[in-house]
């Protein structure tokens, strides 16, 4: 039975985390929405003390209707479906094969999740160098060992290429939490099915793949939000050229590199709206999770 | 006849699995072993496994070129400060949110998680503004007051779940034999929330450790982190395979083995709860 006083010294102990992040999101979301308003480049004498010039809804129009942006989302959704695909089917198969027996299963988790662990810049440099330099990277090497050119990938096969190093940083993550899922299965269920003469692909079908379905949504939902804001992977590698510019990336060399503030504002907005929808699905499964 | 069936599966899932689990490896092994070798070893045709003289020379010249010990010592910083900082901030407010739950408390919780969900490049220049006009451009203070609070939404939620499984019936035990409120935290929910406040900072101070948004776009000199260490070596020095290779094995050593402690809390720690 919770008295007054520890009603009123709980709300007093939330205080802190709650003004801290109310302030670190409502204070720079006011900024970027005051921003993408107004006209504001600042390498052309635009400043904050002189006051910027009201512009409507123009730089949202402009932002959509420039010829860098549909090729920004398109960019965007082929390298985060492109991934997602790959790490949620490979982390299906993986998790199951991890949920086996087998001698050394320790190790061999340890090998699988390591990826998840190195940093996004070492990962995209080792793979740009090390892996996919068309000269000496270890790739080459394979490809002309079995007498075939060498690939240029991050030129020829850029997007291929992100997908791939950036799968490779979260095929662990999805492997992790499947595994942890289908290790929750009842091993009852499947005996019977197995009895009852289900061949593995049904039992696959029918049984694991059901059970797995919340844990798959949870791997998607979570994925997509950090996956919509990748950037280092980028950022050392192609540097947004080749396909390979992505609307976070378009975003980010708007307000960086052409320092139109207002432009860049605008198309933050954009992310922050895009961002938000798939935010509500995800809060779903996790707001119905809070009350069992 | 099962029993030489099921040995003989183990024995073929053993093999299938060491495979997949070697070629996920393989890029962290060959970037390890590369460190070791000289520079014309790093790019031989055919790649040199064993057969090759190991030297500590890479490490060395990257230290001195580089100053790895200051990239090291900034994300030691921010990565510690800004975890210790947010378990200060999310403790109170995880206690209070799992023990005297209110009908907003669930309300509570999702906004934050929603703030996570903010794309950091919407905020880029306003942040930098902020962070100009508070004078904390490059500083480390200034970067652990952002990494704090990209991650407290996850801070708060891991310790609300673990907090969550502490037994309620303990504390009202606890005050009916006459316990403050300080008592109650400092004697009994401290050593029973220990470990999962221990879990809590292992996974945030990797997860701080290895953020390369803020990091990248807001140091410079003074406070950049491993993260920017690591892109500097983006050209021309990243055709130095050895060098590059020990640089990279620097960064992600410290992390590599505490991530392997925390592969437990991962899961619940990065689904919010959603999958333990």
């Amino acid at each position: 039975m919770a008295t007054q006083h520890s009603r009123s010294a709980a709300r007093l102990m939330m205080a802190p985390a709650v003004v801290l992040l109310l302030g670190w999101m409502l204070v720079p979301l006011t900024m970027t929405l005051f921003f993408s308003f107004k006209k504001y480049l600042p390498l052309r004498g635009d400043s904050l003390e002189r006051g910027l010039d009201w512009v409507g809804f123009a730089n949202y129009v402009r932002f959509i209707g420039s010829s860098s942006f549909w090729p920004s989302v398109q960019a965007t959704l082929i390298i985060v479906g492109g991934v997602l695909v790959i790490t949620v089917v490979l982390g299906v198969l993986l998790a199951i094969l991890l949920d086996q027996p087998f001698w050394g299963q320790g190790i061999v988790r340890i090998l699988v999740i390591a990826p998840f662990f190195v940093m996004p810049t070492v990962s995209a440099l080792v793979w740009k160098n090390m892996f996919m330099d068309p000269v000496n990277g270890i790739l080459a090497h394979l490809w002309r060992f079995f007498g075939a050119e060498p690939v240029s990938w991050l030129s020829d096969a850029s997007v291929q290429s992100i997908i791939m190093i950036v799968s490779w940083q979260w095929l662990p993550f999805a492997t992790l939490i499947l595994l942890t899922a289908v290790q929750s299965l009842d091993s009852e269920q499947l005996e019977a099915a197995e009895m009852d003469g289900a061949s593995p692909l049904m039992r696959f079908w029918h049984i694991i793949l059901p059970h797995l379905s919340r844990a798959i949504t949870i791997v998607i939902l979570i994925q997509t939000i950090f996956l919509l804001s990748i950037f280092a992977e980028i950022f050392v590698t192609t540097g947004g050229s080749f396909g390979t510019r992505t609307l976070t990336y378009l975003i980010f060399q708007r307000v960086v590199d052409s320092q139109n503030i207002g432009l860049g504002s605008a198309g933050g907005v954009y992310a922050i709206i895009l961002a938000n929808i798939v935010a509500i699905f995800l809060m779903r499964i996790v707001g119905k999770n809070l009350d069992r | 006849m099962a029993r030489a069936v099921t040995t003989r599966r183990k024995v073929i899932t053993t093999a299938a699995a060491w495979a997949i689990g070697l070629l996920i490896f393989f890029p962290i092994y060959w970037t390890i072993l590369t460190s070791f070798k000289t520079e014309a070893q790093a790019i031989n045709d055919p790649p040199l496994f064993f057969a090759f003289n190991w030297t500590l020379e890479n490490y060395a010249i990257v230290q001195e070129r580089s100053d790895y010990m200051r990239f090291l010592w900034n994300s030691v910083i921010l990565a510690g400060g800004s975890t210790v900082l947010g378990i200060l901030v999310a403790v109170p407010a995880a206690w209070s949110m799992a023990f005297v739950p209110s009908k907003r408390t669930k309300d509570i919780l999702l906004w934050m998680l929603s703030t996570k969900m903010l794309p950091a490049v919407g905020v880029l220049y306003p942040i930098s503004l902020l962070f100009v006009q508070f004078n904390l451009l490059d500083t480390r203070i200034g970067l652990v007051m952002v990494l704090m609070l990209i991650n407290l939404p996850i801070i708060v939620w891991m310790l609300y779940t673990y907090f969550k499984e502490i037994p309620g019936e303990i504390l009202e035990a606890a005050r009916m034999d006459g316990a403050t409120l300080k008592e109650e935290i400092l004697y009994i929910l401290t050593p029973m929330a220990v470990p999962g406040i221990a879990s809590t900072i292992l996974l945030n101070f990797i997860l701080a450790w290895n953020e390369a948004f803020w990091t990248l776009n807001l140091t410079a000199a003074q406070s950049a982190p491993l993260t920017a260490f690591i892109a500097s070596y983006s050209s021309p020095e990243g055709l130095f395979f050895a060098k590059l290779s020990a640089a990279s094995t620097m960064a992600i050593a410290p992390i590599l083995i505490l991530g392997w402690f925390s592969q437990k809390q991962l899961v619940r720690g990065l689904t919010f709860g959603a999958v333990k």
